[in-house]
């Protein structure tokens, strides 16, 4: 590969990383308070329907093997 | 060279602008925001199923649905299991036994799985006379098949160690669009919610956002000091999670464009290989180079379980649809249900 191939594919990259920042700069940002809270009342809005934060009862869970009962 | 000097120079600046834009936008921490509300109590997971047959180590493993799930080990083997009764579906002979990633589509109707061949296999479980078959052998990557996931029947997104994603057209076994931008190996990537993004890890230490029908970056992630081998979108897709060889998660807000948390504890010295968010967001259960599995409140950053009972690496984890259960897969070759 000559030098001055080396040297365009260098720039060619250098161009494409600039235009990258470029996007990634222009984005609106909201801000983090609203974000947060967001993030906060989504957990608490869905945390009920959340099984592994609230537990199963065994009787509803698919995992649990159902074994019979015997009275001793 | 003059034009060499100037990009330089604009990247520079450009790098500035954006961590000044992020800086603006904190009003308030997360942290802030959450001082008021207690940490979950301890979360305390027993082992409902263990299941027994693959023989070497499991890489990974994906839920179909709430019941099915596909594991895949290099003994050359992805099983479909019923995790409900935890007999074998399907046990799947692969032509390569170097696997690292499987996948099962949202219909139920195909699992795919890649490796060290460089390429994503795509198998129809659904085919005519009951047998499974390779589909569609989708070749083109140059490095080796980190991850991969089902979009719909006729699309999928693969990552790979030639630092590039892929989107493939399954029927035409063409790429659609190929991610390129990543400066290491892509680890991990995450389908969000929407469908309309996706997010990947890698080993330049970075997490990217990406529009899948335009093929563009939108946003990058920094911040971690080692590879990001796991990535997900909490369930709301507002935010991705990433877990990296420095021992650490960290939660990254996508329209504030920032961090908002890390999930680390001087006691943890070890990689984290895959994690996963409960069904709510506030758990996060990530799997570690330790064995264990730590269980993360994700809004108050405190450890509030551990999952132990493998013998080796946990290496891959995954929260079935429905939230009822978690699956990890280890180098122990078994696979446990958890809840």
């Amino acid at each position: 590969m000559s030098s001055k191939m080396v040297g365009s594919n260098n720039l060619a990259h250098a161009r494409r990383m600039v235009q990258q920042l470029r996007v990634e700069a222009s984005i609106e940002r909201i801000k983090v308070s609203k974000a947060s809270a967001d993030l906060m009342r989504y957990c608490g809005e869905n945390a009920k329907y959340d099984p592994l934060l609230m537990g199963i009862p065994a009787s509803e869970n698919p995992f649990k093997d159902k074994k019979p009962c015997t009275i001793l | 060279m003059g034009e060499m000097e100037q990009l330089r120079k604009e990247a520079e600046s450009l790098k500035d602008e954006i961590t000044a834009a992020r800086k603006a936008v904190q009003d308030l921490t997360l942290q802030d925001h959450v001082a008021g509300t207690a940490v979950v109590g301890r979360v305390q997971l027993k082992t409902r199923k263990t299941l027994r047959g693959h023989l070497s180590k499991i890489y990974a493993v994906h839920w179909g649905d709430s019941k099915l799930c596909v594991s895949a080990s290099q003994d050359g083997k992805l099983i479909v299991w019923d995790s409900y009764t935890t007999n074998k579906v399907h046990a799947i002979p692969l032509k390569s036994s170097w696997v690292m990633t499987c996948a099962y589509a949202p219909s139920g109707n195909m699992v795919a799985c890649g490796g060290l061949d460089n390429m994503c296999s795509i198998y129809n479980l659904k085919g005519k006379d009951g047998n499974v078959k390779v589909m569609r052998e989708l070749a083109a990557h140059t490095g080796y098949l980190s991850c991969c996931r089902f979009l719909n029947d006729n699309e999928i997104i693969t990552s790979s160690g030639d630092c590039t994603c892929v989107l493939w057209d399954i029927e035409t076994g063409s790429q659609k669009t190929v991610f390129a931008g990543h400066l290491g190996d892509c680890m991990s990537l995450g389908v969000a919610p929407d469908f309309n993004t996706f997010i990947s890890g890698a080993c330049d230490f970075t997490a990217k956002l990406w529009d899948i029908r335009d093929g563009q970056c939108r946003q990058t992630f920094g911040g971690h000091e080692s590879d990001i081998n796991a990535i997900g979108f909490f369930p709301n897709g507002n935010a991705v999670i990433t877990g990296s060889d420095d021992a650490s998660c960290k939660l990254y807000d996508l329209r504030s464009d920032q961090e908002l948390i890390t999930y680390q504890d001087s006691g943890i010295m070890c990689g984290v290989t895959s994690l996963a968010p409960s069904l709510s967001g506030r758990l996060i259960l990530a799997g570690y180079d330790d064995f264990n599995c730590n269980i993360w409140d994700s809004l108050k950053a405190e450890r509030v379980g551990v999952l132990s009972g493998h013998d080796n690496r946990v290496s891959c984890i995954g929260v079935t649809p429905d939230g009822m259960a978690c699956c990890t897969g280890s180098w122990d070759s078994f696979l446990k249900i958890w809840n």
